[in-house]
């Protein structure tokens, strides 16, 4: 036991001394504040930064005169002269902030002239006035009042609510989309991280050969599961320093926006709380808030603060551990076997198949169908499955599952991984001391019932 | 020391080892011999615990091998290796503890075996910046470094420049006069010649040969003789007890090889002696190699 430890002590420290390991540590931190900030920074800002347009309006209808509404980033303005004459005065003009909007009579084939391509906002903004001013017209022309279109425009909010029996709550479906979104991959990508780091270590030791002076003096299993768990502890510690870095660095931050925003205290609190999910639910965050900018800004805000309040932080920060872990260790014995079988990293690529393809298949059938239908069938079976689990139950935890699919799913991964260490070990123990043998499956098959 | 009873281990398609018994005695430098793909490798990986014999025993100082003796084992691969990235003194510290010293008594030796083999400016170098002696050195000193009453080197010198080598065999012989057991798996013969006390011959699985050096040389050796005198050419009649294996002319006389009809000289001698005047006699010993090829030619 001692020298088990003496070898996770080796395998960790041989890894977090390294520098990438440091720069990695601290520099994702500080580029994921930084895209947050900047997320932040445009949406609150989008209205100064966006460049002022100037759409002239030649109007041969008629129609639109003093119709269409300016906004934040195009400002009408009414042609005195005729089309043929502004088409002139914009061909010759160099500003590439200059729109001619020419509506004909009959207001078919409608053009937005301009010395640069239009941008698609622009165009779907002139589109929009457009529509809305003619639907209204025909709408007034069959004798509708205008007090009643505007009634009849009203915007409605739905919010989802869930029935729990402490009542209703926030469903925080987007909160939700988000944070299994974001779990899921860093699962999906840790897993082939650390797993990879695992196998490249075997194959370090192997052609190194330093493999048969250590398994003179410990069995060839307590080498692979000190250095298994040695580079899962690598894993752990960076996510723990990680979501660390992200607090810290999130409060210095958002203290220092909140001052230039002036926040009511409710809402610093809020976002104090959503920082403590750390890396992922930031994310998360970010996300959701490119999806919403239908709202306003201050609703948006309060959607969100109330999102993040509907999400257990502790209990989906427990849950990601958990799956991260547990499928470290069922992913990375696999992946020791198979650094074991071979003489160097080329060789691996065929048996790497049908490691990496459960993992790619749960990842897209996670990202295209579980998050869109977290409690059907197919969802419930993968999310037991070890071999997936951690993947597809990371996108169902947000969304709610029940308890007994959860320690279901849990067992299983306890006993997947115990299953997998110990048909690992089995080939380990012989491959790392054959050399330069071309290995095939049912070679492998044959080590698995050799004796000690 | 070591005692070696009935060993037999089958690989998928062949059989690496068949019903091998050695006895290695305390104090001993025993030499395994073989060619390439004998089954040495593979007995020496018994012994040292990393595989397990598909039927036989081994017995360690009287007790059946289990995990506890591997501290008193060393073990020298023939393919030597370490961690490139990782520093020199960490990294044969890290070995010493796998093997069960402390941190402090380790440290304390490694002090005492750097400066021995004047490497103590290498401690924080990492290995991939040494060179390869200086690497066969530092493992060397991570094979010796917990002091195991049994040392297991394969191909010890392979890899060393001359003075280096020399270094080492000394080091060698001066750890087994402290009470080190060696068995040295080789098939460089003049090193078997030098340090071996006791041999054994592994062919195609098979143990064919094993004994003292010698007295297998004793046994193998043929009555054959050189012998050389001054003067005149003396032609050899018919009736003499020998049998002139060669002849050649000398600077001032002339050189033969002569096979005796007795176990001894003395009959040849009286031959000789009335006619020629003898300047040098000496029996013909087979070298450890002549044997060594002889007996893996016979079995084919």
């Amino acid at each position: 036991m001692n020298k088990i430890l003496l070898i996770i002590q080796r395998e960790y420290l041989s890894r977090v001394r390294k520098k990438s390991f440091i720069l990695m540590t601290f520099l994702v931190p500080i580029l994921f504040i930084g895209m947050y900030g900047l997320i932040i920074y445009f949406v609150m800002n989008s209205d100064e930064m966006a460049d002022k347009k100037t759409v002239i309006v030649a109007d041969d209808s008629g129609l639109f005169k003093n119709k269409m509404e300016n906004t934040a980033s195009i400002k009408f303005q009414y042609a005195t002269n005729s089309y043929a004459d502004e088409k002139q005065k914009l061909t010759k003009s160099e500003d590439e902030q200059l729109y001619l909007l020419h509506i004909p009579a009959d207001v078919k084939n409608v053009e937005l002239l301009s010395a640069k391509k239009s941008g698609a906002s622009t165009i779907s903004a002139v589109e929009n006035q457009l529509s809305t001013v003619m639907q209204n017209e025909r709408l007034r022309n069959a004798g509708i009042d205008t007090a009643v279109l505007a009634k009849a425009q009203e915007h409605i909010d739905v919010s989802a609510k869930q029935i729990t029996a402490e009542g209703e709550k926030d469903a925080g479906t987007f909160m939700a989309y988000g944070i299994g979104f974001v779990t899921a991959l860093l699962i999906y990508m840790s897993l082939f991280i650390y797993g990879a780091q695992v196998m490249r270590g075997v194959i370090e030791e192997k052609t190194s050969r330093i493999v048969e002076v250590i398994i003179s003096s410990v069995k060839p299993f307590q080498l692979m599961l000190g250095k298994i768990i040695g580079i899962g502890m690598v894993g752990l510690t960076q996510f723990l320093l990680w979501i660390i870095l992200t607090i810290g660095l999130t409060t210095v931050g958002s203290a220092v926006l909140m001052n230039g925003q002036k926040m009511d205290k409710n809402k610093t609190e809020a976002l104090m709380k959503s920082t403590t999910s750390g890396a992922a639910m930031s994310a998360a965050n970010g996300g959701t808030e490119i999806t919403m900018t239908a709202g306003s800004k201050q609703e948006m805000g309060m959607k969100i603060m109330q999102q993040l309040n509907a999400v257990p932080i502790a209990y989906t920060v427990t849950m990601f551990l958990f799956y991260f872990l547990f499928g470290y260790l069922l992913y990375s014995a696999i992946f020791a076997a198979v650094g074991s079988a071979v003489d160097n990293e080329t060789e691996t690529q065929q048996f790497m198949l049908p490691v990496t393809l459960p993992l790619i298949f749960t990842f897209i059938l996670s990202m295209n169908f579980v998050i869109n239908n977290p409690d059907s069938n197919i969802s419930f079976w993968l999310s037991v499955i070890p071999f997936t689990a951690p993947i597809a139950m990371m996108i169902r935890i947000p969304f709610g599952v029940p308890v007994w699919q959860l320690a279901l799913s849990m067992s299983l991964m306890v006993a997947g991984f115990l299953f997998t260490t110990w048909l690992a070990a089995r080939i380990y123990r012989v491959g790392i001391l054959m050399y330069g043998k071309k290995v095939n499956y049912r070679e492998l098959g044959k080590w698995l019932f050799y004796k000690e | 020391m070591l005692s070696i009873r009935n060993i037999v281990k089958q690989y998928a398609s062949q059989r690496a080892l068949d019903d091998v018994s050695l006895e290695v005695k305390q104090g001993q430098v025993f030499g395994l011999l073989g060619p390439n793909g004998a089954g040495k490798t593979s007995l020496i990986r018994i012994i040292n615990q990393i595989t397990a014999p598909d039927s036989g025993e081994i017995y360690f100082k009287g007790e059946k091998l289990n995990p506890s003796h591997i501290e008193h084992i060393g073990y020298l691969p023939e393919e030597r290796g370490l961690y490139k990235k990782m520093e020199i003194g960490e990294q044969i510290l890290y070995l010493a503890r796998l093997k069960g010293l402390s941190s402090a008594e380790a440290k304390k030796r490694m002090k005492y075996w750097f400066e021995k083999l004047e490497i103590q400016t290498w401690w924080n170098k990492k290995i991939e910046e040494l060179s390869k002696g200086m690497q066969q050195k530092a493992q060397f000193i991570a094979t010796v470094l917990h002091e195991p009453e049994l040392l297991i080197l394969d191909e010890p010198f392979s890899g060393f420049d001359p003075v280096n080598a020399e270094i080492i065999k000394n080091e060698l012989l001066e750890l087994n006069r402290k009470g080190s057991t060696i068995i040295l798996s080789t098939h460089r013969m003049e090193s078997v010649e030098e340090l071996c006390d006791s041999i054994a011959l592994i062919h195609k699985s098979h143990k064919i040969l094993d004994g003292e050096v010698k007295a297998i040389k004793k046994a193998y050796r043929n009555n054959t003789y050189f012998l050389e005198y001054e003067g005149p050419k003396f032609a050899v009649n018919g009736n003499a007890p020998f049998q002139l294996l060669s002849e050649a002319a000398t600077d001032d006389g002339f050189l033969l090889q002569l096979k005796t009809n007795d176990s001894d000289m003395n009959a040849t001698l009286q031959y000789f002696l009335p006619h020629v005047r003898i300047t040098r006699v000496q029996e013909v010993i087979p070298s450890m190699n002549d044997i060594f090829i002889e007996k893996v030619n016979q079995l084919g």
